[in-house]
């Protein structure tokens, strides 16, 4: 039943990560791609609403584009679980639909 | 009827402007290409993609092809559910009356012609997406 | 660039022999280019032609067969809106030829 949601654009550059928060139901995942990975870095100002969505969402980072940008595994914002393809895959598998915020 | 249950629910999630990037048309002609297929299409228009909808859009001095009145053309083919978040007018200072007209013809009322576009708010489409086979995103 | 040449002058189209620029159609142009496509314009013709340019003022589309099917038939009735007919006209696709003649680029979804 429920939504994969994938965002891949930054969240301090435009709002897609805002909008999939405003439109993501109670029980859908989330994972961050691309620069979308930027908002999982503890610290930044987006990070309250990440932790605020935790509570209804499972969150996830994709591992390589983290790692690309030079994000290392005790900076990613704790619930943030780290996935490689295969966990992508694994998600998009899992869900009845998958919905990009581009 | 067995035909009504192979159907799939498509939906269309907009969120550019314009012009200013490919995605609105292309966006358009993956619709127009996907309603050959017969399937339940619907279209949303989020963020800026509510400003495809302008009404009174003139391309013609920016050298591009102007591709507003094709949205007219979507009940033709049977893409009759054009939602548009209230919020999302809102925050860019529009409302519904900004929008061009966009109807459909009711062939089991004579053709009647009825509007096409649904305003609803963020909550109501986030239910609307969680109800949906196949999403695309432009 | 190949072109059509109409009255001595020469109308550009693409390797698909599609107008390269719409504004360039005129009546006469349809007539070359309905002898290059061997169809001889009869009014039947004519009427598909000239729906199909109506339509594309109106929506800036070419509309798609099954469109194109329905929209004749709520204009001029099930005898001119069938896809028969309509391919007894236009022989190789009335959306895709028809729309040669009438000057539009090819239609949306027509491979």
């Amino acid at each position: 039943m429920s939504t994969l949601h994938t965002v891949n654009k930054s969240a301090y550059e435009r709002n897609a990560l805002k909008s999939c928060l405003d439109h993501a139901l109670p029980g859908d995942a989330i994972l961050l791609i691309e620069d979308g990975v930027l908002a999982a870095r503890k610290g930044g100002s987006i990070a309250p609403a990440l932790t605020a969505a935790k509570a209804s969402c499972k969150i996830y980072a994709l591992g390589p584009d983290l790692a690309a940008r030079g994000i290392v595994a005790g900076q990613v914002l704790e619930g943030i679980e780290t996935v490689d393809y295969a966990g992508f895959v694994d998600l998009a598998a899992g869900a009845s639909r998958v919905c990009a915020w581009l | 009827m067995s035909d009504e249950q192979a159907k799939k629910k498509f939906f269309y999630l907009n969120r550019k402007a314009p012009y200013g990037t490919i995605y609105a048309l292309e966006s358009l002609e993956v619709v127009l290409i996907g309603a050959a297929f017969e399937q339940d299409v619907s279209l949303a228009f989020v963020d800026d993609g509510v400003f495809q909808l302008m009404d009174n859009q003139d391309a013609a001095g920016t050298g591009m092809k102007g591709f507003s009145k094709i949205y007219r053309a979507l009940g033709d083919y049977e893409v009759r559910k054009l939602y548009v978040e209230k919020e999302s007018l809102e925050t860019r200072g529009l409302s519904i009356e900004d929008l061009m007209p966009i109807t459909y013809e009711d062939e089991n009322e004579d053709y009647a012609e009825k509007p096409s576009i649904i305003l609803v708010g963020k909550s109501e489409l986030a239910k609307i997406i969680a109800d949906q086979d196949v999403v695309m995103s432009f | 660039m190949a072109g059509y040449d109409v009255n001595g002058a020469t109308v550009e189209h693409d390797e698909e022999g599609y107008l390269t620029d719409i504004g360039q159609w005129t009546k006469d142009v349809a007539d070359v280019i309905a002898k290059a496509e061997n169809i001889d314009m009869t009014d039947e013709h004519w009427e598909v032609v000239n729906f199909l340019r109506d339509y594309y003022d109106e929506y800036q589309i070419a509309p798609a067969v099954r469109i194109l099917v329905k929209e004749m038939t709520k204009k001029y009735g099930k005898e001119k809106g069938d896809q028969k007919a309509l391919y007894a006209l236009f022989p190789y696709g009335p959306a895709k030829q028809a729309c040669k003649i009438a000057g539009l680029p090819k239609p949306t979804g027509c491979i």
